[in-house]
């Protein structure tokens, strides 16, 4: 299919299939970061499981990237030789673990806008990609469960858990606009059916966090201002100091095979 | 060096998930499709789940395989659609599974949430509490038997 598609789409696709992959292996090797550090094995054990998840997400996206993109890349290259400016994940997944609240935080707000994408995105007129959605929505159903269970029990539970996550809440939402913004390069691929039209799908995520939020009894922050620019390679400094981890192994020893 | 696509498919029973060594890479549906095209041998394969981090060993577990049974030309794809679920797991694969010590998955990931207790393997009773949703690999949850006294894992339905 993809040899057949007019040069403008061949490009906006290559474009939106690497912000996946970028959104996922971004916040997979974030997840990453905790192994060996969290409060309980179990809790450990989750988060890395739901990186590991992420992370096998990811490397779809950026093998059928690399496949429509047609120019002899391969999903590592785009994951390890690739520099700051060109990645396109969202700010929020970039933002640093700082605490157990923060985590968890930035986790639920991705896991929620996840399910309400996902079950677009399988609905693309590009098969390959929609397939690679259905695949993950019912890993996104455990992961979702986790996030949500721990905002409850962390905003209803101490007064310390409850002002950790409260500040986790509002540090964290200036990065919640961008995850339903749409810029030319997503235009193209709506007009075609290949991507869904996000407008109508952020009232609900707003109710679902809203709904969840207050039975946890944190607060919606208001929306002062939103940070965005990151589908263009606008990003925090957080991202570059990520990628220097992520990336040195690959770049110190191009092509090792242990 | 002239086996049919069917032989090909007898043979791959013999590849295991490493992690769950009970059940071959066929029964579990992780074999997609065996295509013989001029001389290539296509196998298309399916991760359980997305970060599967076995898809490496079975994709060198059926070269290796096939290559001692003189069958060089392979050529493994991984697919990704239809997406792998628990729901076609036969009554066999199940039973396997308990008997291994793995409690089998219930009908479909709509019923898991409800129906809260797992049934242990060792004792099948129900009075069970979860320790995590998230286990040892990305396909098993924690449980603990309040009967047996084991703790025990469970095959999440997905």
């Amino acid at each position: 299919m993809t040899n057949i598609l007019d040069k403008n789409i061949q490009n906006a696709l290559f474009n939106y299939i690497l912000g996946l992959g970028d959104d996922r292996l971004i916040l997979g090797h974030r997840l990453s970061e905790w192994c060996g550090h969290a409060h309980i094995l179990e809790e450990d054990i989750a988060l890395g499981n739901i990186g590991l998840d992420l992370i096998g997400q990811a490397s779809a996206y950026l093998s059928l990237a690399a496949e429509v993109e047609n120019k002899n890349r391969t999903e590592d290259d785009l994951a390890y030789f690739r520099n700051e400016y060109e990645f396109k994940n969202f700010q929020l997944v970039e933002q640093p673990n700082i605490d157990f609240a923060y985590t968890i935080v930035r986790q639920f707000f991705f896991d929620v806008y996840e399910g309400i994408f996902l079950e677009e995105l399988a609905k693309s007129k590009f098969e390959q990609m929609a397939g690679i959605a259905k695949k993950s929505i019912k890993e996104n159903i455990y992961h979702t469960r986790h996030s949500r269970n721990w905002i409850l029990r962390l905003g209803d539970g101490t007064e310390e858990s409850h002002v950790k996550t409260q500040t986790a809440i509002n540090d964290l939402w200036k990065f919640t606009g961008e995850i339903f913004s749409e810029n030319e390069n997503d235009n193209i691929l709506i007009n075609e059916n290949f991507a869904p039209d996000l407008k109508p799908l952020k009232s609900k995520w707003n109710e679902i966090i809203k709904s969840v939020l207050n039975e946890a009894t944190l607060e919606m922050p208001e929306n002062i201002g939103f940070s965005s620019g990151s589908r263009s390679g606008i990003h925090t400094e957080h991202l570059g100091h990520l990628l220097a981890e992520m990336q040195i192994v690959a770049r110190s020893f191009p092509g090792a095979k242990w | 060096m002239n086996q049919s696509e069917e032989e090909i498919l007898r043979l791959l029973e013999n590849v295991f998930d490493p992690e769950i060594p009970v059940l071959n890479i066929v029964e579990m549906g992780i074999v997609r499709s065996v295509n013989i095209v001029q001389n290539e041998y296509r196998i298309e394969i399916t991760p359980t789940y997305s970060g599967c981090p076995a898809m490496h060993t079975i994709e060198k577990d059926i070269l290796d395989l096939l290559n001692s049974h003189g069958i060089k030309n392979v050529k493994i794809k991984r697919i990704y659609s239809p997406a792998w679920t628990t729901d076609c797991f036969s009554e066999s694969t199940k039973t396997k599974l308990k008997e291994y010590g793995i409690a089998p998955p219930v009908i479909n990931i709509k019923e898991e949430f409800l129906k809260i207790n797992r049934t242990c393997p060792f004792c099948d009773s129900d009075k069970t509490k979860t320790i995590s949703e998230f286990g040892s690999t990305s396909c098993k949850s924690l449980h603990y038997c309040d009967d047996c006294r084991q703790p025990f894992e469970y095959f999440k339905c997905i």
